[in-house]
């Protein structure tokens, strides 16, 4: 690797020569752009009023589009020149480096604080705090499926099926058999889990691109067996009249049994919601917690080994069936638990919370975060909903801004947010492992 | 006394379609001992290998593991990952297969899976931490390490193991493999591309585990170098029958052995003949 610095003449002569390479390229991609958008934004075709075809130039709009491009590649290039070539170890100073690393160690407290805090400073904000659940539902459901996708390598598509399976349980139990949020949650985890081996089973053989096709079908299949199994789940309707959770056996209503009337002090709706945010804080703490144990023990290793090398998993004496099913069994307890969250928090329960769309999203944070990694996940969490959230201005355009934030993203951190996985167990000092080594689990 | 081979392997043939890979093998690894399988390229050596360890099912034939207790295994009859846990057969590849995103301790600490298995209580005692589960993670630990100090890694445990030299990654795997507590070490060519001072490390290794653990070793290997030095008991393969067996001496002035190198690689002939001199 290059770790010396040219001196400044040097990298001034270096630069001259550029000018003519930068116009060259920036000529390439102009006349690139100008074949492309010639006929889609050149020309303009609509059916006339007796329907034939009517079309006019629209020269203008080309000649922006084509200069935008020239003076956007020339822009890119001399960004490209002033960050210097990719590849290269960066001189960092020690004590920039030092207070880097003091920032990063830092983050995690920091973000958890700033958590706790966040109904207090926000309380008269309920957009703040709706946005904080949601957050933390996703924070909680990328924790799930990141025990399966980025511990154990098990490339999962359909992982929203567990989600509908938790929520479905606790609308259906509370419904028909009045039993509690704190009975049902479990039973949802349990229910969920089981439903999580029911799925490992088939697909024990299959790894990477096939294994992600049959959990996105089993995502279908769960969904669509919702929508037509009418008498059981109420078919498209959905299920209503879901119970809103109680604070432990104290209903949070204006009445006089209600919570607000035993401490003393006055209604509040917004008393639900912050009940609500500390609920899936604490939810998304307990399977935060778990996993970071599981990673310690046994069964957490062998889920990453088996993620590194299947092969060598087996002739080692693990058995990788059980260790499949219970990484399976485990992110789908968890997605579960987030499934009877997400049902009492709405009241109303439908099949369209629960498309392949919710899957893809969960996944997305997952990978965006760093598989493995569980700051990286509360952090893409918090970048995908609530910068989705943030980009509200833009409109129409919305997607497209979030879509172009996205590669850049990537571009920037192919590895995810956090590029590196943290060793289980060490002698002296725990050093982080680049991603680069890491498998994905596609062997 | 519970016999004196650890391995017998009687009839075994292993067909591929029409391919006949193994054809007929039978031959007995001692306790105790370090039996070598050699041959040319494509005699069918790993196939053995990999029945012996449960990735292939044979066609037919029976091999039988004879335990230091007495307890016999038909390893025909386990599959998958309990010829390990359940036989105790522990195997290198031929292409390293560490875990290359783990450090070289966590590596040796998956070794120990199964016993750590136990030891957590199904995972359930080891979630709420109780005492038993620390003491046994700490000597989990604690046999790492000492085979981290064996194989001269100490310095390098907290290092991804994909970051590790090549002989380094030889090294690891093989005691990955003794992690497991194996009673038969097989070993998939283990001086494959190390140079002359890591194949006498190597051989001191293997020589050491013998001595030291008792582990009978069967080893796959082209140096033959390594071969004649350490094997107490060689046997010889070509196109998958076995064409000779007996002591290093025997097998190196062994006229068919020569002949069979030379028909299929010159070079493997010479390096048969010059190590024997």
């Amino acid at each position: 690797m290059h770790v010396t610095a040219p001196a400044p003449e040097l990298a001034q002569a270096s630069r001259l020569p550029g000018i003519a390479f930068i116009f060259k390229k920036a000529l390439i991609s102009a006349l690139v752009a100008l074949v492309l958008f010639s006929l889609m934004i050149g020309i303009r075709t609509e059916a006339g009023p007796t329907g034939q075809l009517i079309y006019w130039a629209r020269f203008g709009d080309l000649a922006a589009i084509v200069a935008t491009v020239f003076g956007g590649s020339i822009v890119v290039e001399l960004l490209r020149q002033w960050w210097g070539p990719v590849g290269t170890v960066r001189i960092i100073p020690p004590n920039v480096q030092s207070a880097l690393a003091v920032a990063r160690r830092a983050i995690a407290p920091l973000l958890l604080i700033f958590t706790l805090l966040v109904p207090v400073i926000f309380y008269d904000q309920r957009y703040i705090l709706d946005l904080g659940i949601l957050v933390l539902t996703y924070v909680m459901l990328g924790w799930g499926l990141n025990v399966v996708v980025g511990l154990a390598g098990l490339l999962d598509l359909g992982y929203v099926a567990f989600y509908a399976v938790g929520a479905y349980s606790y609308a259906l139990l509370s419904t028909n058999f009045g039993l509690s949020f704190w009975v049902c949650l479990p039973l949802a985890g349990i229910l969920a889990a089981f439903w999580g081996v029911l799925l490992g089973f088939p697909v024990l053989r299959l790894r990477g691109d096939y294994l992600a096709i049959v959990t996105l079908a089993f995502g279908e299949i769960i969904r669509l067996v919702i929508i037509n199994w009418q008498s059981l789940t109420g078919g498209p309707n959905g299920v209503s009249g879901i119970p809103r959770p109680s604070f432990f056996g104290i209903p949070l209503t204006p009445g006089d049994d209600g919570l607000a009337a035993k401490l003393g002090i006055e209604f509040s709706p917004t008393h639900r919601i912050v009940f609500l945010f500390y609920l899936i804080l604490a939810l998304a703490l307990l399977t935060n917690w778990v996993t970071i144990r599981l990673r310690r023990l046994p069964i957490g290793r062998a889920w990453e080994a088996l993620r590194e090398d299947e092969v060598a998993c087996r002739a080692l004496g693990i058995n990788t069936t059980t260790t499949k099913l219970t990484a399976f069994a485990t992110g789908a307890m968890f997605g579960g638990f987030a499934g009877a969250f997400f049902a009492t928090r709405q009241g109303f329960i439908s099949p369209e919370s629960f498309t392949f769309q919710e899957s893809a999203l969960v996944l997305a944070i997952v990978v965006l975060g760093g598989m493995g990694s569980q700051l990286g996940v509360a952090l893409a969490a918090l970048t995908l909903i609530g910068g989705f959230e943030l980009f509200r201005g833009f409109d129409q355009y919305r997607m497209l801004v979030f879509g172009m934030a996205m590669v850049l993203l990537m571009i920037w951190r192919p590895r995810g947010l956090i590029g590196h996985r943290a060793p289980t167990v060490f002698l002296r000092h725990s050093q982080a492992i680049s991603s680069e080594l890491a498998k994905e689990g596609r062997g | 006394m519970s016999g004196k081979n650890i391995l017998n392997v009687d009839h075994l043939t292993m067909r591929f379609g029409g391919v006949v890979a193994v054809n007929n093998l039978s031959f007995e690894a001692e306790r105790r001992k370090i039996t070598a399988l050699i041959g040319p390229n494509g005699a069918g050596k790993t196939t053995v290998f990999n029945c012996i360890t449960g990735f292939y099912k044979p066609t037919t034939g029976a091999m039988r593991l004879t335990h230091d207790d007495g307890r016999t295994i038909q390893l025909e009859r386990l599959n998958d990952f309990r010829i390990s846990k359940q036989a105790k057969v522990a195997r290198t590849f031929q292409n390293i297969r560490l875990f290359p995103g783990m450090t070289a301790l966590e590596n040796l600490m998956v070794a120990q899976h199964n016993a750590l298995m136990l030891a957590s209580g199904l995972t359930f005692l080891g979630l709420i931490g109780a005492p038993s589960w620390r003491a046994a993670e700490k000597h989990a630990i604690e046999q790492a390490t000492r085979w981290l100090e064996r194989i001269g890694l100490l310095a390098r445990a907290d290092d991804a193991a994909g970051n590790l030299p090549y002989g380094d990654q030889r090294r690891l795997e093989i005691a990955r493999a003794m992690c497991t507590e194996p009673a038969l070490l097989c070993l998939d060519e283990p001086a494959a591309g190390l140079n002359a001072r890591e194949s006498a490390a190597l051989s001191e290794l293997l020589l050491s585990i013998r001595a030291g653990q008792g582990t009978s070793i069967l080893l796959i290997e082209h140096d033959m170098s390594v071969v004649m030095e350490i094997s107490d008991h060689v046997v010889v393969m070509d196109y998958g029958v076995k064409i000779a067996e007996g002591a290093p001496k025997d097998i190196r002035d062994d006229p068919k052995v020569i002949a069979a190198y030379l028909g299929a690689d010159e070079e493997e002939a010479i390096a048969v003949m010059e190590s024997g001199t």
